[in-house]
């Protein structure tokens, strides 16, 4: 009877801890950025809640003169149309070569998910919105950094404009170059975080995420995507790809 | 207040052991995740910016990515100033920094509690002012050259691990503790663009988020060298006792 008792406490034991790391390693509609039980994704987590209780939600970072703009290289996909660059998603290259070839007449950004209104706007519709120009400071985690103008519509314009939902706690990005990524809504309502359509005063290059481009100063770079063509709202956090690829989701140093 | 006698009954104090090796562990993790983050971009430069398509201050001929960058020809921004450029990178760097960044900055924050714990009870106790901080008069041209010339002739000087520390002893270690240290956490934190934000004095201090990344560095080193120095000295001048006193206490 012991025995059984042993056992059938075991099974329970054994069935608990599957459907738990079941639970784990979903990794969608989490309340919280998942950690799969690594080390370094806890470290993570512990950084970006220390971050979000020590630091101000509206600092602002530092603004350069036009003087102080530099050299910028185009890293990462440089060309989604091109198959050797980066992130490379066959169809999504074919869709983005015929835009380009049409100067990005064709392309539509979509807005989805927890917003009134769901919208494609065209590039003279977004830059019929509310515009900003910043000059700001682009740090890449490989250690480089490059001051450059950028000139677009504010994200929380855009969400206002389509009527955003009380319950948004995620808007997700989603790009021509096969990648995805998130932000919470104190970065997504900052007064700098900007989609851009605009570099050092011309249109944004190819290279650097043509037509439309988001940038997201208090993080590190690889969280500013490029190439974008869809914006979903969402009131659950998604693990899009970097966390299970094995880098941080949050990036604030 | 401590003295010599009660310093050879219980040896080092626990919360000095303690965060001597909480801050000895974290400062491992450091190096090992640093050298992978420098490897990605072993090129240093002065300032705000700085990157591919800039000259730098310096290179450390560390690593594949040493020299092997490929880019395409530079095109000029219309309205940046003179010769700024863009040009695409043509192929993907070595490049670690998935695993490396989130190491390096687990550790740092062991590191920082490590030597926030360590320099509070360092003050409060008066460890720092008594042990570490050379008396008033000790300071001499004459000291300090007959200290120096008893480390350079065999056998080195070999009092009991702990206190009372030589003069060398003493300057190294408050070199470490009170500059370099504190230097590394503040350069760090400079780099984060989070952080710089909220803060916008340390780009200031610094001089940039480059200037600090190179101080970063040159901290690094003289912690480097610091270490290598440090166990050559446990190494030469008896191990066992050494480890045993900062372990165990007595």
């Amino acid at each position: 009877m012991a025995n059984d008792r042993f056992l059938l406490s075991r099974r329970g034991l054994i069935g608990g801890l599957t459907s738990s790391s079941a639970l784990l390693l979903t990794g969608c509609g989490e309340s919280q950025p998942p950690t799969y039980g690594n080390l370094l994704r806890m470290g993570d987590n512990f950084t970006y809640a220390m971050q979000r209780s020590l630091l101000s939600p509206t600092s602002l970072v530092r603004e350069y003169d036009r003087s102080e703009v530099t050299s910028m290289p185009a890293t990462g996909t440089y060309d989604p149309a091109i198959a050797s660059t980066g992130a490379h998603d066959p169809e999504a290259g074919r869709d983005y070569a015929v835009l380009r070839k049409g100067a990005f007449a064709d392309w539509r950004l979509e807005v989805t998910g927890l917003v009134d209104r769901p919208t494609s706007f065209s590039l003279a519709d977004i830059k019929r919105l509310p515009r900003r120009t910043q000059i700001t400071k682009h740090q890449c985690e490989e250690g480089w950094s490059a001051i450059a103008e950028w000139t677009g519509v504010p994200l929380h314009s855009l969400l206002t404009a389509c009527g955003m939902q009380p319950s948004a706690r995620y808007v997700e990005f989603y790009t021509y170059d096969k990648n995805a990524d998130n932000i919470d809504m104190i970065d997504a309502l900052h007064p700098q975080t900007i989609l851009a359509y605009g570099m050092n005063g011309q249109d944004l290059p190819i290279g650097h995420g043509a037509p439309l481009r988001l940038r997201l100063e208090r993080q590190i770079g690889y969280k500013s995507l490029k190439f974008l063509r869809r914006i979903v709202v969402s009131d659950r956090f998604q693990d899009l790809g970097n966390i299970s690829g094995g880098w941080a989701w949050y990036n604030g140093i | 207040m401590s003295t010599t006698g009660e310093f050879e009954r219980r040896g080092h104090s626990r919360w000095v052991r303690l965060t001597h090796w909480m801050i000895a562990l974290a400062v491992l993790v450091l190096l090992y995740s640093g050298v992978a983050i420098l490897m990605v971009h072993p090129r240093f430069y002065w300032g705000q910016a700085g990157n591919d398509l800039m000259r730098p201050l310096f290179e450390v001929p560390l690593g594949p990515n040493y020299h092997t960058q490929q880019f395409s020809a530079q095109t000029p921004f219309l309205t940046g100033p003179g010769g700024a450029a863009t040009a695409d990178r043509l192929a993907e760097p070595w490049n670690q920094n998935g695993w490396a960044r989130s190491l390096h900055f687990l550790g740092a924050w062991a590191f920082l509690f490590g030597l926030a714990a360590y320099l509070t009870l360092g003050t409060l106790t008066g460890h720092a002012r008594q042990r570490l901080l050379p008396r008033r008069g000790e300071l001499t041209g004459s000291a300090l050259g007959q200290d120096i010339k008893a480390h350079l002739t065999l056998p080195m000087p070999a009092p009991p691990p702990g206190a009372p520390y030589g003069l060398l002893q003493k300057l190294t270690y408050a070199l470490i503790v009170f500059i370099a240290l504190p230097l590394m956490v503040l350069t760090g934190v400079t780099m984060s663009p989070a952080i710089a934000a909220n803060w916008p004095v340390l780009l200031d201090i610094f001089g940039g988020t480059q200037s600090a990344r190179t101080l970063h560095f040159f901290s690094f080193s003289v912690i480097a060298m610091f270490l290598l120095v440090h166990l050559m000295m446990i190494a030469l001048t008896g191990p066992v006792r050494h480890l045993r006193a900062m372990i165990v206490g007595a």
